[in-house]
């Protein structure tokens, strides 16, 4: 019953594949398999371009932008905290927006724009927020505060672009950058350590205005 | 994740055929609830079509003065169009009271309709849950029920529709606008939109399979003053435990529609003629068939006391 259950599989391989894939053992890897079959593949072939530099990547569908940052492109400043768009630690930017690089796929992004937090600025050269999230002791552990940097640059823009917020009080004046509006627009970044108020501070400067 | 192809839709017709010719398919918009699903193997689908590059991320008039939203609009961008602020701010206000800055900048307005339960039953694959597996029963009947429905519910499932846009988009009687695989169109009002869960809570709306949606339409203004409440157990980015969307007139008469009670925004138009009589006379309707567990019977309480201060807020 086995044996007639792997001849069947076998059959099915070599239907599939070209012999000269199958290796000595008979064997043939998914990936043979499926680029044998054409449109079913279960890789595909994504161009970006990743803080200004041209990036180009074969990878399995199920991989998403933060695991290709992380893992394939070895930019490990953004984190991955819960996988599932809950803390905001995968913060990056596509295309000058904040996303979470956890809740999207890479092949998703062709064409597309990325800064992440190795892009904003780097040592010696700081962007002013990382600077401002330096002086105002903005973290603790440091691990919510690459996603907490690329949410808040984003989200100055955002109050610029006129984009209001739960807290904004009137749906047709100018959006105003305020505390309140800050602590409202940043909920979607979470920091264990609680350095909620130093990291509004730090916001609160680069945007000038009073926290 | 179970591995899945990949491909991107050419086009609305091409995606709906796609979509019709293999039942293991599904379309990826934001991705921001399909892939959440996907990674806990709640979502199974052996092809992904993403439709993210078909031209559906406009906002247009319609010829009767209301607003055709294409269904890939992202949800920042919608709740931040000029005309959609000024004339239905509920909309607006719905939006931005939902997920995070970040979700919301990848949300889509047909993605968001169609996002699925909150339920921890539902997300916890050790569990039985009619609505993941349909017929090996309903762990939340009986279980933690804090958060579940409390009208419109059925012995096979007790949950809620998590949206707050839909809460809003049904005070508006906004329609929803589809493309079948065989290329035919149709028009949905919201009110038949979204199914009670019945004997088949696996199945949530009407739309057939590889129906596409490609826009929703706001019907002309209604004015008013537009409020949505959002009560919950964090004051940002958490799902609601009651939500109200609500249209006042001058004259004290209006319409709500509420989120977080039923398997869809609950809203009953006799409940909406009682609004000039007050709050308990409105909800006394609205939830008068309610049936409640333990735990959530002080949903009953809430939407009564939201609707009061919804009241209070129109008139002051
Ligand atoms: C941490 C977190 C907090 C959240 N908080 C809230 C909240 O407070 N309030 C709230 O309302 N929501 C909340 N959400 C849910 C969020 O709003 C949804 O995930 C989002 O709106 C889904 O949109 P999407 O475009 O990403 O959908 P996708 O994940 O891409 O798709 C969802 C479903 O819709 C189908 N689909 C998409 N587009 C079409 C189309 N055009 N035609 C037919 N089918 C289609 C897909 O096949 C899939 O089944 C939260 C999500 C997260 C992760
Ligand atoms: S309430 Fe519905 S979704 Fe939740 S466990 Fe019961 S059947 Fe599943
Ligand atoms: S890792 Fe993406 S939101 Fe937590
Ligand atoms: S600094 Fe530790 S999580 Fe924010």
């Amino acid at each position: 019953m086995q044996g007639s259950i792997q001849l069947e599989i076998s059959r099915r391989v070599l239907l599939i594949s070209s012999a000269a894939t199958i290796a000595v053992n008979g064997v043939v890897t998914r990936d043979a398999a499926a680029q044998a079959a054409g449109s079913q593949m279960n890789n595909t072939e994504v161009s970006f371009v990743v803080n200004a530099e041209s990036r180009k990547l074969n990878v399995d569908n199920r991989t998403t932008l933060l695991d290709a940052l992380r893992e394939h492109l070895h930019l490990t400043g953004t984190k991955k905290g819960c996988d599932h768009g809950q803390c905001g630690a995968c913060t990056v930017m596509v295309d000058g927006r904040r996303i979470n690089s956890c809740l999207t796929l890479v092949v998703m992004h062709e064409g597309d724009e990325i800064t992440t937090i190795e892009g904003l600025g780097q040592p010696g050269n700081l962007h002013p927020m990382q600077a401002a999230f330096i002086k105002h002791d903005g973290f603790q552990c440091g691990y919510c505060t690459p996603g907490q940097i690329c949410s808040s640059v984003a989200m100055l823009e955002e109050i610029k672009a006129n984009i209001p917020s739960h807290v904004t009080e009137n749906l047709t004046a100018e959006t105003k950058t305020t505390p309140t509006e800050i602590r409202e627009r940043m909920s979607g970044n979470i920091c264990r350590c609680g350095a909620y108020s130093n990291i509004v501070d730090a916001i609160a400067e680069v945007a000038g205005t009073k926290a | 994740m179970r591995a899945f192809t990949y491909e991107r839709a050419s086009s609305i017709e091409a995606a709906a055929k796609a979509a019709a010719s293999n039942p293991e398919a599904k379309f990826i918009a934001g991705g921001t609830n399909l892939l959440d699903l996907m990674k806990l193997e709640i979502e199974t689908p052996t092809h992904l079509i993403d439709i993210n590059s078909l031209g559906l991320d406009k906002i247009e008039p319609t010829s009767e003065g209301g607003l055709r939203i294409g269904a890939l609009v992202r949800n920042t961008d919608l709740a931040a169009h000029e005309r959609v602020r000024r004339d239905y701010g509920l909309v607006s206000r719905a939006l931005l009271a939902g997920a995070s800055g970040q979700l919301r900048n990848k949300a889509t307005t047909a993605g968001n309709l169609l996002q699925r339960t909150r339920c921890p039953y539902f997300y916890d694959t050790n569990q039985p849950c009619n609505k993941r597996q349909p017929g090996s029963g309903c762990s939340a009947i009986g279980g933690f029920s804090r958060q579940h429905a409390i009208t419109g519910t059925s012995e096979a499932c007790i949950a809620t529709h998590a949206s707050d846009m839909a809460v809003a988009m049904r005070a508006l009687d906004a329609v929803i606008e589809t493309v079948k695989a065989d290329g035919s169109r149709r028009s949905v009002p919201i009110a038949d939109f979204h199914r009670l869960p019945g004997d088949t809570p696996e199945i949530e709306t009407v739309l057939e399979r590889g129906e596409f949606i490609s826009a929703v339409v706001l019907p002309p203004p209604i004015g008013g003053r537009q409020i949505y409440r959002k009560v919950r157990d964090r004051a940002s980015y958490a799902f609601a435990l009651v939500s109200i969307g609500a249209v006042i007139q001058l004259d004290g008469t209006g319409r709500i529609s509420v989120g977080g009670v039923a398997h869809k925004p609950w809203r009953i138009e006799q409940a909406d003629a009682e609004l000039p009589q007050g709050a308990r006379a409105t909800a006394s309707i609205l939830l008068a068939d309610a049936h409640t567990t333990e735990q959530n019977r002080f949903k009953v309480d809430l939407v009564e006391r939201t609707l009061g201060a919804i009241i209070a807020e129109a008139r002051g």
